[in-house]
């Protein structure tokens, strides 16, 4: 719409560079690679080893916010990078949340085994 | 033959007990009588250009207010046949509906009142009040809006068709499996629900990312976000809820149906589901919804209580600081749906104290609201008597829930009718009074006339006097172990009497409706009693009273500056001159037909999926994205009103007043 | 009657607006496949006698798939860079790359998919799978809307050159596909490299 121009300065245009696509590129194999042969490497999981891995997925993660989506390269207000932290924490919740709550049942309630060998026996088989 | 052309759908399809047929029928006349009569005043070129195309937000908001006021009659048609028949179902007698119309009755009075009703109501309010409360012209995606509305009618269609074509669900509003599984409910009524409120979700979902965005991008210039009115901070912060609990409500109702299907096991008894995984993503999509309705109720009061005081908003950072928290506590609160599940004392304890924890900014709320009037010059007006009821009711239903916040009490009232007047307190108490209230403030703004006052005081009377009538047995009959959904009882119970009480509350309610369509009609026939020349009939504080009513296609020729909060009541202290300004070209979004067809075809694959008919869903699926296309290839989508149109209209407006 | 004139001010606005929005979309889009991920942490394990992850997936296939993803977010990335430059012929070949990348990705999942199924692991083999298939499949969905939506990008700058209004929708192209490569980390790590672990 039409907005008076003089009142409301427009942001300026933030233009990515080549360097930036690269160095996500580069770094997204690296760590991708990295977290393969650690698994590969490793058949058994230890706490380190998932520990390191779900640390290289979430490196990459903000790697590829940075470099491929240019979060933070706003101008002010940073609308965008608050709305990414709020959903980060809200995703954090709703996952670590419901998995709380769901194995938190499973101590008080028959498993789905369980639940299926009872049906077996209900239905005379 | 036929059964692969037409899935699952047969002639029995169209063939029901009486009183569905007769609830059928009447749908099927009211519709018809409905094309019958526009076709007689020869008003669908009129229709479609002015309204059903138009991409202007005062528009959709009237037309989503129209739809939620057809809905919510036939929710309470729905009601009063549920208390007719427990009042009557006693002992030997079985009452006047079947058990399996009972459930279906229960089942679409839960989602048609908080789907189609509560979430009309609260999206029609945004659309009228917060481009014109933020100094704007329009949302950030006009064409968006007009999708939004068009799948939220895309699904109310559904809803309705239901009625005629099958049967809806009986699996409760909320459809828990397994009962709403395929083993357990082979009909299509399941699949009524589950698309009916897939796709009006959808379009809330949109709503909210277009509103989120208008309200941070697009406010007048020098308004910034501690000088924003309350009921653009109360949406802001409710469209933020949307956003992140729609997509678990997606998610939940996709995973449903692909259980019912394509034979998946997400929910089901056996095949290693776990239905229990449902109530717990549903509940973490439901507990947001609450506060998705109440914010903007709440808003509605703010804005109400300070214009009819006459006083600044009392209180108003510590406002928005419960209005933050509120939006953050309630996702962390929505195990409390279902202490009884099964969960040990550290998960239910920790979601309790959540639960109460969250009780406070709303009780700081209602202190704010309080203090607002102390000291105020009050106005008795319509809108302020609904702000009194809703204050006495939602307080009572607020420490009816805080008590159900302690698990140990929970484990008692869960699942009886103590729960249903709870929530029924909250929502009529609160988001009900609260978007009444609203429309009567804002209709002036819109339509240019004030509603009859008279009639409005009827209708508030009837309402709280019916709803304390219809909802203070339901606390006994709970705590006396009367569960709900309850279709027959012995009359050992002795339950009999409160129930034929709760059944006068409803009709007593229904009176109230009947008081508010008469205030409509008696309103517009008085209109050049009431009209409003001033564009400010209240004395209001904020900038949609800045502008005349009906507020210009354009909201403002010239877009306000903003330096205080209560923009508009500071401009009214410090009287200017009234040089008329120059003013410039407007650019507004062109209207456009394409929401229909994208909603049109959205209404289509639902249909589709609802009977398993493979052709059509592929039609619905192929329309649905050529639309998408065509409307993204069209380059032309503004259209200008010229310096001296916009001149014209202004000084018309300027006439008006100086007449009045 | 002609296109009104919008200042180059006011398309910047818009500019500006529009990617907010879509952003807020990516967003809800987070939140829908956090759902799903919730979903698969808590059925995992529900193989109802059936195959674990462990037993089904093939690591090298996935790493595979992963990284010509990723090379199709550079290469979108590229694209941008030549729409900067306002080079038309390099943007429409960069988007050719990206396009059959992600062909090439969406086909490699489909017959993932297929031989599961082929072998008697379809998603109504135990909760478990029905939870892989719809969370690897619900992103496979979401490359399929990117792969339509960039056909049509490509033919519209090809016949309408880069204007402003398809400028505006590539960098919004842009961004979902580079998003979809973010969920897809997560779908690598958690799905495949955790199931490998047997977590």
């Amino acid at each position: 719409m039409s907005m008076p121009s003089s009142t409301k300065p427009t942001p300026p245009v933030v233009t990515p560079t080549l360097r930036s696509y690269v160095a996500g590129f580069v770094l997204s194999i690296l760590l991708t690679l990295e977290a393969y042969v650690l698994v590969v490497r490793h058949a058994v999981a230890s706490p380190i080893l998932v520990a390191a891995v779900a640390g290289l997925a979430l490196v990459q993660f903000i790697v590829q916010l940075l470099f491929f989506l240019h979060l933070g390269r706003e101008t002010k207000p940073r609308w965008k990078f608050y709305v990414f932290l709020y959903t980060v924490l809200l995703v954090a919740v709703l996952v670590i949340g419901s998995i709380w709550i769901m194995s938190n049942l499973g101590y008080h309630t028959p498993s789905p085994s369980e639940v299926d060998h009872y049906l077996k026996i209900q239905s005379g088989l | 033959m036929i059964s692969s052309i037409l899935g699952k759908l047969t002639p029995d399809a169209f063939i029901h007990d009486p009183i569905t047929m007769g609830g059928a029928l009447s749908m099927v006349v009211i519709g018809l009588g409905l094309v019958a009569f526009i076709t007689y005043l020869k008003r669908w070129g009129w229709l479609w250009r002015e309204w059903l195309t138009s991409l202007d937000p005062k528009k959709i908001g009237v037309m989503y207010v129209v739809v939620a006021v057809v809905m919510l009659l036939r929710g309470i048609a729905d009601t009063m046949l549920l208390r007719a028949q427990q009042a009557s179902s006693v002992g030997a007698s079985h009452g006047i509906i079947s058990a399996d119309s009972f459930q279906q009755i229960f089942s679409a009075h839960g989602t048609i009142m908080i789907f189609f009703v509560a979430m009309g109501l609260m999206f029609g309010l945004i659309n009228l009040v917060v481009p014109l409360q933020i100094g704007a012209r329009d949302v950030a995606f006009p064409f968006l809006n007009s999708v939004s509305f068009w799948l939220y009618i895309a699904g109310f269609l559904l809803i309705n068709v239901s009625l005629v074509i099958g049967e809806f669900s009986a699996a409760g509003w909320l459809a828990y499996p397994p009962l709403s599984e395929l083993q357990f409910s082979p009909g299509v009524g399941a699949d009524y629900w589950l698309w009916s409120l897939q796709i009006a979700g959808v379009g809330s979902l949109l709503s909210g990312i277009n509103f989120f965005t208008t309200i941070l991008k697009m406010r007048a210039p020098g308004m910034t976000l501690m000088k924003m009115p309350m009921f653009v901070w109360s949406v802001l912060c409710s469209m933020t809820l949307v956003i992140f609990a729609f997509p678990i409500l997606t998610v939940t109702l996709a995973l449903l149906y692909l259980d019912r299907s394509m034979g998946m096991h997400f929910f089901t008894a056996g095949g290693g589901g776990n239905a229990m995984m449902y109530v717990n993503l549903i509940w973490a999509w439901g507990h947001p919804e609450v506060y998705i309705l109440i914010l903007p109720a709440f808003g509605v009061f703010s804005e109400i209580v300070a214009t009819f005081s006459r006083k600044r908003l009392f209180g108003y950072t510590s406002m928005v600081v419960a209005l933050i928290a509120i939006t953050f506590l309630s996702f962390i609160v929505w195990l409390h749906h279902f202490f009884t599940m099964g969960a040990g004392a550290d998960v239910n304890a920790f979601f309790g104290i959540m639960t109460m924890v969250i009780s406070i900014p709303t009780g700081v709320k209602v202190f704010n609201w309080l203090f607002t009037m102390y000291g105020g010059r009050i106005h008795f007006t319509t809108p302020m008597y609904w702000f009194f009821g809703f204050i006495a009711t939602f307080t009572l239903g607020g420490v009816a829930g805080v008590l159900m916040g302690v698990p140990a009490i929970d484990f008692q009232v869960h699942n009886t009718l103590f729960l249903v007047a709870h929530f029924h307190t909250m929502i009529i108490g609160g988001v009900v009074f609260g978007f009444f209230a609203g429309i009567t403030y804002w209709f002036p703004k819109i339509f240019g006339y004030t509603l009859n006052e008279r009639l409005g005081r009827y209708a508030f009377w009837c309402w709280l006097v019916g709803f304390l009538l219809a909802f203070v047995p339901l606390y006994i009959l709970g705590l006396m172990g009367a569960v709900r959904r309850l279709d027959h009882y012995d009359a050992s119970m002795g339950w009999q009497g409160l129930f034929i009480v709760a059944a006068i509350g409803v009709a007593t309610i229904g009176l109230g409706i009947a008081f508010q369509v008469l205030q409509f009609v008696v309103s517009f026939f008085q209109r050049r009693h009431h009209r409003d020349l001033t564009g400010d009939p209240w004395n209001g504080r904020t900038l949609e009273w800045a502008t005349s009513s009906p507020a210009p296609v354009y909201n403002f020729a010239i877009i306000p500056q903003v330096s205080t909060r209560d923009a508009f009541w500071e401009a009214k202290q410090q009287a200017k001159s009234s040089e008329p300004p120059s003013y410039e070209d407007i650019i507004m979004p062109k209207d456009s037909p394409l929401g229909i067809f994208i909603a049109g075809f959205a209404f289509v694959f639902g249909f589709a999926a609802v009977w398993h008919i493979g052709w059509l869903a592929v039609l619905g699926l192929v329309g649905l994205m050529v639309s998408i296309v065509f409307r993204m290839s069209q380059d032309n989508t503004d259209t200008v009103i010229p310096a001296a149109e916009v001149r014209r209209i202004e000084a018309e407006s300027r006439a008006r007043r100086l007449a009045a | 009657m002609s296109a009104p004139v919008v200042s180059t001010n006011a398309q910047q606005e818009r500019t500006d607006k529009t990617v907010f929005g879509f952003w807020v979309y990516l967003m809800t889009d987070l939140v829908l496949f956090a759902s799903l991920f919730a979903t698969y942490a808590v059925l995992h394990h529900n193989t109802f006698g059936g195959p674990t992850g462990a037993e089904l997936f093939s690591l090298p296939y996935v790493l595979t798939e992963t990284l010509i993803l990723l090379t199709s977010s550079f290469t979108a990335g590229l694209a941008i860079l030549a729409m900067h430059r306002a080079d038309k012929r390099q943007v429409i070949i960069w988007l050719l790359v990206t396009f059959g990348l992600g062909l090439a990705f969406l086909g490699m999942e489909l017959s993932e998919f297929s031989r599961l199924v082929a072998d008697g692991n379809s998603w109504q083999r135990s909760g478990f799978l029905s939870a892989f298939f719809t969370l690897v499949a619900t992103h496979g969905l979401h490359i399929t809307v990117g792969l339509t939506w960039m056909g049509v990008m490509i033919y519209r700058v090809m016949t309408g050159g880069l204007v402003p209004t398809t400028m505006r929708r590539l960098t919004l192209l842009s961004l979902f596909w580079h998003f979809l490569d973010l969920i897809w980390i997560f779908i690598f790590t958690i799905v495949y490299l955790f199931g490998a672990l047997q977590l």
